[in-house]
């Protein structure tokens, strides 16, 4: 085996036992790695009762994963999966942290957590073993504050007498993942989330507050050494050069060009696509909170992290950039156009253990109920209106802590539509822009100049999430199998070259000879079985393809303001486009994988959970 | 001529190309642990670089037992892998305690200076950050002012910025 080891760490938290389990190299050539392996694990060990299993209780698998470029590659991602509490399918969340290279350093790929804690520990990862720590202390606290305490947790670890040596990496949950909230995420350095999928809580029901790793080995030989360093070479200097500009804004750039050029930008829950605040641009971020310009992963010359910092009295709030993503959903989409609020609203997120994507789109979901009479200030406790800051602040908090009008709200956009409708005995979905479960990342499709793929997330075997899209063809960089091969392989999204040129730093690292044709068909098998998981889904919610392949109802409203005016996409063409990518992919017009098609993939047993589906959405075929 | 690595904090990305670069040139392999230059990052966003300064008076040179130190006309300090008995002297001579006895290396680890051109300094040249610059080495121990516990340098920097 070249690249990875194929040992996992089976952590089985009820009884304090851990194992190494052997993975075949057959596996990982089909299933690559990271989400392809997530996924293949959790079909293998959970499948046959997929429908049963609820996400938070201790039977799900909370899985920690690297992939075969893991340190190789320029950057550094892991995957973080498991049943999702959001989809109930599989997401593979990615998130950066250097705890990938601790964990190959260590001689793993990756870890599975099963069953639950009885009190709260950290799971301390190195070259003599596991190590399963109490958290006690730990418990309650998030952003700075733990790792101040981590911190001085960890300097105990830090080895001295045989030379200094640096802290171990790790990763985190803040208070929403302990108190169970579906919008929570697994954090990492302050402000980097796994955020798709909600595997905070998942984290959070195992009681574990954090997974700490340090190896001191070398990450395993590749196959070919002089082919690797000529290409690794290559990448480097492609990226450092094509990256100058993005460099210096980072994804933060969004928050002006989204919205005022391409006009995607979600903006009022989505009732608007376009702005033009001329003060809510990265410039202004930049002016105003930053207080470092350039900051980076493990191996990554992209560098499109930054520090921001802002000052409410004495206390001080710090995240990075922010990115894109938390920028527009806890800004723009909030009505927040001014840049400390929304920088003061991402750090606060962060602190608190909240994906900002998820959590501002309930929050939107949420003003926009206030203002138009479903929800009232008896039930919120302030005026939630567009723009008002301090009392989304309030909000976001009690989502954090499942308290009074957070209790609902930290089910999510989906589950959180379907309980206050039936409350005001009416269909709220409507106003609800998510996707089976999973809110829609802040780049819209009405006006074709972001996102152009109109079944971008109806396809999604992973929702709403904007880094894993449907779309055609689908042996292109386009199509949802090229976004499961970049988190399998893992390559952090910003970070791709040409396909071919992937594909060879894939062979450099495995010596596995893939083709591209090879590569796709890896991608299609992840998202047939990831099809199939989500189609069981359960045991609170179920999608019929019928229903919930399709957009939020939001996105065929036209578009009212900016160049874009008027545009949405129609209803017959995204169903005939979905229906032509489900062929592409061998799969039949609801979106379920025929029998051939998982021969062809050499996943034949999956037909016992495609029979389940077809009982259900098809009872009288 | 003696040459030095200048370290300028504020530039530092955290981005460890140097780590890389370093353990591919002197183990052909990636490996972090091994790397003679190490990216300390106990707060998140205050990265310091942090490798052998090159001390006017080389304590882990008088200190070693076995004379498998040496000095290089670059200034660097050489290690004869077959004499040194990993003994740790150098390491508890060392005012930063940089020298690094590494699990599956058979002698310790010191900044060699890449014979006059580290491929550190090249790796954040070329990344474009400038972080590690070469320069003449400075004189009068002003060196030994960067053996600051980078663990808690990261800290210093954080604080300085109200962050931590």
């Amino acid at each position: 085996m070249f690249g990875f080891w194929g040992k996992l760490l089976d952590i089985d938290l009820s009884r304090g036992v851990t194992r190494v389990v052997d993975v075949p190299e057959e596996v990982f050539k089909k299933f690559i790695g990271g989400r392809g392996l997530a996924t293949w694990v959790l079909w293998r060990e959970l499948g046959s009762r997929w429908e049963l299993i609820d996400p938070l209780s201790p039977e799900n698998l909370l899985l920690i994963l690297t992939g075969p470029l893991t340190g190789y590659y320029p950057g550094i991602k892991i995957v973080v999966s498991g049943k999702s509490p959001q989809s109930n399918g599989v997401v593979g969340s990615t998130l950066s942290s250097e705890l990938g290279v601790e964990l190959k350093s260590a001689g793993y790929d990756g870890l599975i957590l099963r069953g639950v804690s009885r009190s709260p520990v950290y799971i301390y990862v190195d070259d003599a073993g596991v190590q399963i720590r109490d958290a006690t202390p730990l418990w309650g606290l998030g952003g700075l504050k733990l790792v101040k305490e981590l911190n001085r947790l960890l300097y105990e670890d830090v080895r001295v007498e045989r030379g200094l040596d640096t802290l171990p990496s790790y990763i985190y949950i803040g208070p929403a993942g302990e108190n169970l909230v579906r919008t929570s995420v697994v954090m990492s350095k302050l402000a980097h989330a796994a955020g798709y999928g909600g595997y905070g809580a998942v984290m959070g029901s195992k009681k574990v507050k954090a997974i700490v790793a340090k190896g001191y080995g070398p990450l395993p030989k590749v196959s070919d050494e002089s082919g690797f360093i000529k290409l690794r070479k290559e990448v480097l200097s492609e990226l450092s050069n094509r990256m100058r500009v993005f460099r210096y804004w980072g994804t933060t750039e969004g928050l002006w060009y989204t919205g005022y050029v391409t006009s995607s930008e979600p903006v009022r829950n989505w009732t608007e696509e376009w702005h033009d605040v001329r003060t809510f641009t990265h410039e202004e971020v930049e002016r105003r909170c930053w207080i470092r310009n350039l900051w980076s992963d493990w191996g990554c010359p992209t560098s499109c992290m930054k520090v921001s910092r802002v000052f409410d009295g004495a206390r001080s709030y710090v995240t990075d950039g922010p990115d894109y993503e938390m920028g527009a959903y806890l800004g723009s989409n909030l009505g927040v156009f001014d840049a400390v609020s929304m920088v003061k609203l991402s750090a606060l997120a962060d602190e608190l253990g909240l994906c900002g994507i998820q959590t501002g789109n309930v929050l939107g979901f949420a003003i926009e109920l206030f203002e138009r009479g479903y929800l009232t200030e008896a039930d919120v406790g302030c005026d939630l209106r567009w723009g008002n800051a301090d009392c989304i602040m309030k909000v976001l908090h009690d989502i954090a802590y499942r308290q009074g009008i957070g209790a609902v709200l930290a089910e999510g956009t989906y589950r959180a539509a379907l309980k206050l409708g039936e409350r005001a005995g009416t269909d709220l979905l409507k106003y609800a822009v998510q996707v089976k479960g999973v809110a829609v990342g802040a780049h819209g499709i009405r006006s074709g100049l972001d996102y152009p793929q109109k079944i971008a997330y109806a396809g999604s075997v992973q929702g709403g999430d904007h880094t894993s899209t449907a779309g055609r063809p689908l042996k292109s960089t386009e199509s949802e199998a090229f976004a499961a091969f970049l988190d399998s392989a893992v390559i952090c999204l910003f970070n791709t070259v040409d396909t071919k040129k992937l594909v060879d730093y894939l062979n450099v690292v495995t010596g596995w000879g893939f083709s591209e044709e090879d590569v796709y068909m890896g991608g299609a098998r992840i998202l047939t079985v990831q099809r199939v998981l989500l189609l069981l889904g359960g045991p609170d919610v179920f999608w019929d393809p019928r229903e919930h392949d399709e957009n939020p109802e939001r996105f065929y409203e036209p578009l009212t303001s900016g160049p874009k005016k008027g545009e949405a996409p129609k209803r017959e063409e995204v169903r005939k486009d979905l229906i032509s990518y489900y062929e592409e992919l061998g799969w039949d017009e609801l979106g379920i994988p025929r029998e051939e098609t998982l021969s062809r993939l050499g996943i034949e047993e999956l037909a016992r959970e495609v029979e389940r589906i077809k009982r259900r959405v098809t009872p009288n075929a | 001529m003696k040459i030095w690595i200048l370290r300028d904090y504020s530039r530092c990305v955290g981005c460890r190309l140097c780590e890389i670069e370093c353990s591919l040139r002197h183990e052909g392999l990636v490996w972090p642990a091994a790397s003679r230059i190490r990216i300390y990052e106990s707060v998140f966003g205050f990265p310091i670089p942090y490798t052998c300064v090159q001390c006017d008076d080389y304590p882990c040179v008088a200190s070693c037992p076995t004379k498998a130190l040496s000095v290089a006309e670059s200034g660097a300090v050489l290690v004869d892998e077959s004499s040194c008995i990993l003994c740790g002297s150098c390491i508890n001579a060392c005012p930063g305690r940089i020298p690094r006895i590494v699990e599956g290396k058979r002698a310790v680890i010191i900044c060699d200076l890449c014979g006059g051109n580290p491929v550190c300094v090249e790796a954040c040249e070329s990344a474009g950050f400038n972080a590690l610059r070469l320069v003449r080495k400075p004189g009068g121990e002003v060196v030994k002012a960067y053996l600051r516990n980078p663990v808690k340098a990261s800290e210093d920097l954080a604080r300085k910025l109200c962050v931590f």
